[in-house]
């Protein structure tokens, strides 16, 4: 089972990364772009037997390293396999 | 499987290369075989084109340790010591992915040094880019800067110095090349050799993936609009496992267990292993299928000839398995047997047990094709080498002339460059980047190594042997303006298309000029690389043999800097000044012209010069130092002055020269064998007779002296 | 008295915080394995800089969890003197042991030069030799060195007097250009409530010799030596 981490600075936090992409867009003629926060994205494979478990799995390892609470916060998306076949 | 005139053309060989592999063989080779052979005979790792010639170079010294064959080359350095260093090129990939192709070249240098047995303490690099005004040359720039600071900075072995050259031949072929330094006790150098029949052969480092593949080959042709396509031709580096293997293969040469390793770059573990077992005058053998892999499905040509990065083959002794695998465990690397060393003198690769490739090493390494191309005058030098100064008009006036030298990208600050290398770690760097040489202390003893990097490539342009030789002392006086005896080169010589005679002629007349100069001088050549093929659509880069020279200071409390100490110590100025603007920096920022010849060099001049720098600062009578170059005795005045609050005001004798042009050519003429130097006033006697008694020009130049 | 230098895979100035150490100051010092379980008796310990785990993920988050990191840890809870010097103050943070983050300089840029850090609490092991207000000349060399913590956390840490070394310029003045990387309030290094643990961003390790540029950070060493000498800062093991 697949679940995606989304994690991203918080909005109080400067984001210099962010912030020198948005400008790169600008020059690029994309005036109609406001803002750009840049994240990181994880993909984890897991063995878990339900969506639930893998979500616990991935918050788990988000909470303990793939996040840091001072600047960083998650969300996290799970590929069941059920969802799967109904995305086919 | 049919090997079709198409695929060996598509490999980078010719039809009269491929015939010699089938009489090698005696048969037609297996596709594994025909990627083998393509690789090891490509420019980048037989020297093919170049070889003949590179023979010629003075490469012998008392102080030799190791000379050219090696993965690096070693001098003696005393207390039990030696210096191992080289200087290697990553132009291609630089080009075509800026970040990694210059952090790859920073891994794969770094490695060379640390397969000797040495500890890697400096590095430096040359750089050569197009014009700042095109936004691709500045992202390319930006991107090859980052490259080197990102990989140099996590692996921790600081950037000391080096030197960025600009000009619109290299918009579209930039050159990368990074010269490394290690030190290790002179008995303890390791060799790249295989020997001992039933050694292990292990592999230890990154798993092999499909980077680079062909990457060798792209390294030996030039760029068309296909280029792009070779994107995935690019290696991604790695630093951190870099560092690990670094630590690790250190730790396991301490042991006594390795008979010989050496480091998978160009060709990865087809050119490591060939090479192993030809300087050992043994076979090896080796099954791909137990190469640790990180895709799925890789044949054995894709094995063999994947260039992934940091990754090391090394033979230990029968026995002692254990230790050398427990060593690279502690540090989380998994050490792999894939094969054992044979008596045949051939390369043996299986795949599941199944030979796929038999070929003598000899025929991979020593009897690779070697050629001697033709050669022919360029049509452009008789007419570039007319400089008719009149023609240029009346000049600007000599302070807007100075303005504009100091602003021009060759001679401003590289502050911005140099801020982003880490030039600290390791505690040992005694001069900061933008000072002249590099100047590292060697702790545990009373020494310091001096370290520059140099080549002016509009001078070998206009003329390549006396440019070559302009290189050579250029970067000797470097080391010895910090006060350092030079005592090994390394050469990274960046050329065309050696299949184009004008090219070629380039090339010979160049290493004539380098061999010349680095007799004269006393500095033999340890090493190096060759880089061909710097073109793009059929228009080469300026020739550009770059130079890189290792000078030992016996007490690094006696070293000079290039900037003046004191507002009283004298000024006095060291060589003959000419009227010679043939090539220089003034004709091309004013004009935008390179025409002319480059100035005369007179090599007994320039050693004795150096004699004079470098028992001057042992003695404690030379307080600064600093050489005139790109911009002339004028710019080097300035730079001698910057960042001290010092002032100056100066007299220099008229020069003969066209009406109107007097005070340019006084000011910016590039003369050679010029020096700055700074001394305190009771000292100037005993130093000006000390420079006629070696047939230095010599004259105190100051009048005054000014604190800002 | 005993230093110990902790090494994770990818520490590279282990060597030369270890040199200032025995070589400069003349003292003990003992380079342990990340993966080792006891400090062996050290009076010190540094985390010293580098780019552990080769910064990937974040700078230092991967390092906070060797086994070594238990012991420094308990440590630091007995009272011990913990100096957590650039990557080493990144592990900190990331343990937990300091408060705050870090992000990336605001430059987008890694710097090597020398800056100037005013000495602002001269009650800690690492600084307790300092001259109050007089400001140290010492390289920093990082990308990621710009100090974060939420406004609340930020306050305390300036009430409580946790705010050890400040940025400023030559003449001791707090200015945003003298400020290399961003941080916030130009904070350099800061320690924690009970004032044992130190981080700080610059290297004072390569500035214990006038032959390399700087001697100014020399001090931090001394004063760690005073503090173990003085029981100041005794472990309560």
């Amino acid at each position: 089972m697949r679940a995606r981490v989304f994690v991203t600075l918080k909005p109080s936090v400067f984001d210099p990364q962010g912030t020198t992409v948005a400008e790169a867009l600008h020059t690029l003629g994309y005036a109609s772009v406001k803002d750009v926060r840049q994240g990181k994205y994880f993909e984890l494979e897991i063995n878990a037997s339900t969506p639930d478990e893998a979500r616990r799995v991935a918050a788990e390892a988000a909470d303990k390293l793939l996040a840091n609470p001072v600047i960083e916060s998650y969300r996290i998306e799970v590929d069941a396999p059920a969802h799967a076949e109904m995305a086919r | 499987m049919t090997i079709t005139n198409e695929l060996i053309a598509q490999h980078g060989l010719t039809l009269d290369e491929y015939q010699r592999i089938v009489d090698t063989l005696g048969r037609e080779p297996t596709l594994t075989e025909l990627g083998i052979f393509s690789v090891m005979w490509s420019e980048h790792c037989s020297y093919k084109s170049s070889r003949v010639h590179l023979k010629t170079l003075p490469t012998s010294g008392t102080r030799v340790l190791q000379g050219p064959g090696e993965n690096a080359g070693a001098v003696d350095i005393g207390d039990g010591l030696a210096a191992i260093f080289k200087i290697e090129s990553h132009n291609h990939p630089s080009f075509i992915e800026p970040y990694q192709g210059a952090a790859t070249g920073v891994g794969g240098i770094i490695r060379d040094i640390f397969t000797m047995g040495a500890r890697p303490i400096a590095l430096l690099n040359s750089l050569r880019f197009g014009s700042l005004e095109d936004p691709l040359v500045r992202r390319t720039m930006a991107g090859v800067v980052a490259g080197i600071a990102g990989y140099g900075n996590s692996i921790g072995i600081p950037t000391v110095g080096g030197e960025i050259g600009f000009d619109e031949s290299y918009t579209g072929n930039p050159l990368v090349n990074v010269f490394c330094l290690g030190t290790s006790k002179a008995s303890e150098i390791v060799k790249a050799v295989a020997s001992g029949a039933g050694n292990p052969v292990y592999y230890v480092g990154a798993k092999t993936g499909r980077d680079g593949i062909h990457g060798a080959t792209m390294a030996s042709a030039e760029f068309d609009e296909k280029s792009a396509e070779k994107r995935p031709a690019v290696q991604v580096g790695d630093p951190f496992m870099e560092k690990l293997l670094l630590e690790a293969c250190l730790e396991v040469m301490r042991t006594d267990a390795l008979v010989g390793i050496q480091d998978m770059g160009a060709a990865g573990l087809t050119s490591s292993s060939s090479e192993m077992g030809s300087r050992g005058g043994a076979g090896v053998e080796i099954d791909v299928s137990l190469v640790p892999q990180r895709e799925s499905g890789m044949t054995p040509y894709e094995i063999m000839l994947s260039e992934s990065q940091e990754r090391m083959l090394l033979v230990a002794k029968r026995g002692r398995e254990g230790e050398v695998e427990r060593i690279f465990e502690k540090w989380d690397l998994h050490a792999v047997r894939i094969g054992e060393v044979t008596t045949d003198g051939r390369l043996r690769v299986k795949h599941r047990g199944e030979v796929v490739a038999d070929i003598p090493n000899k025929a991979l390494t020593d009897e690779a094709p070697r050629y001697r191309r033709p050669t022919a005058e360029p049509s452009y030098l008789k007419e570039a080498q007319q400089l008719d100064l009149a023609s240029l008009g009346k000049p600007l006036a000599v302070r807007e002339v100075f303005r504009r030298l100091l602003a021009a990208p060759e001679t401003a600050s590289k502050r911005w460059v140099y801020r982003q290398y880490d030039h600290m770690v390791r505690t040992n760097t005694l001069v900061l980047p933008g000072m002249g040489a590099g100047v590292v202390r060697i702790k545990g003893t009373r020494r310091a190594l001096a370290l520059s990097v140099d080549c002016n490539g509009r001078f070998v342009y206009l003329d390549p042997f006396v440019g070559a030789q302009h290189a050579v002392a250029e970067a000797a006086r470097n080391v010895a303006c910090a006060g350092a005896q030079p005592i090994g080169a390394t050469n990274c010589l960046n050329f065309g298309n050696p299949e184009k005679p004008d090219v070629m002629w380039q090339f010979v007349r160049a290493v004539e000029g380098m061999g010349a100069a680095c007799r004269a001088l006393d500095v033999p050549i340890t090493g190096g690389n060759v880089s061909l093929y710097n073109e793009t659509d059929g228009r080469a880069v300026l020739p550009t043999p770059v130079i890189g020279v290792v000078g030992l200071i016996d007490d690094a409390d006696r070293i000079a800097r290039r900037t003046f100490q004191t507002a009283d110590d004298a000024v006095v100025l060291l060589g003959e000044s000419r009227a010679e603007l043939g090539g220089s920096e003034y004709l091309k920022v004013i004009h935008g012209i390179v025409r002319g010849v480059p100035p005369a060099i007179d090599l007994a001049r320039e050693a004795a010069l150096q004699r004079f720098l470098v028992d001057g600062i042992a003695a404690g009578l030379i307080r600064s130092a600093h050489d005139c170059a790109e911009g002339g005795f004028a710019v080097a005045l300035a730079e001698c002055c910057f960042d001290t609050g010092l002032g100056v005001s100066a007299e220099l004798s008229r020069l003969e020269t066209i009406e109107g042009f007097a005070d340019i050519a006084a000011l910016f003429s590039e003369s050679a064998s010029r020096v700055i130097v700074s001394v305190a006033p009771g000292a100037v006697e005993d130093v000006l007779s000390r420079a006629a008694a070696l047939n230095v020009p010599a004259v105190r130049i100051e009048r005054s002296r000014a604190v800002l | 008295m005993k230093f110990a230098i902790v090494v994770f895979p990818g520490s590279n100035c282990d060597h030369d915080a270890h040199y200032a150490a025995e070589h400069v100051l003349g003292q003990q010092a003992e380079l342990i394995w990340h993966k080792d379980t006891s400090l062996k008796g050290a009076d010190v310990v540094v985390l010293p800089g580098g780019f552990a785990h080769g910064d990937y993920l974040r700078t230092g988050a991967i390092a906070r969890f060797s086994p070594i990191m238990q012991e420094v840890r308990r440590f630091a809870d007995g009272g011990g003197p913990v100096l957590g010097i650039c990557n080493g103050f990144q592990v900190l943070l990331e343990a937990g042991m300091l408060p705050g983050a870090m992000l990336r300089n605001a430059s987008l840029h890694f710097h090597c030069e020398h800056v100037y850090v005013n000495v602002e609490q001269t009650d800690t092991p690492f600084t307790i030799a300092c001259t109050p207000g007089r400001a140290l000349r010492i390289p920093v060399a990082h990308g990621e060195g710009n100090y974060y913590a939420e406004p609340d956390v930020l306050a305390r840490l300036e009430k409580n007097r946790q705010v050890v070394f400040r940025y400023v310029d030559a003449s001791g003045q707090r200015t945003a250009a003298a400020n290399p990387n961003g941080s916030l309030n130009n904070i350099a290094g800061l320690c924690n409530e009970r004032r044992n643990v130190v981080g700080l961003m610059p290297h004072p390790e390569r500035a214990c010799e006038l032959s390399v540029g700087s001697a100014d950070g020399l001090v931090l060493f001394e004063s760690a030596v005073k503090a173990v000498s003085e029981g100041a800062f005794a472990i309560s093991r």
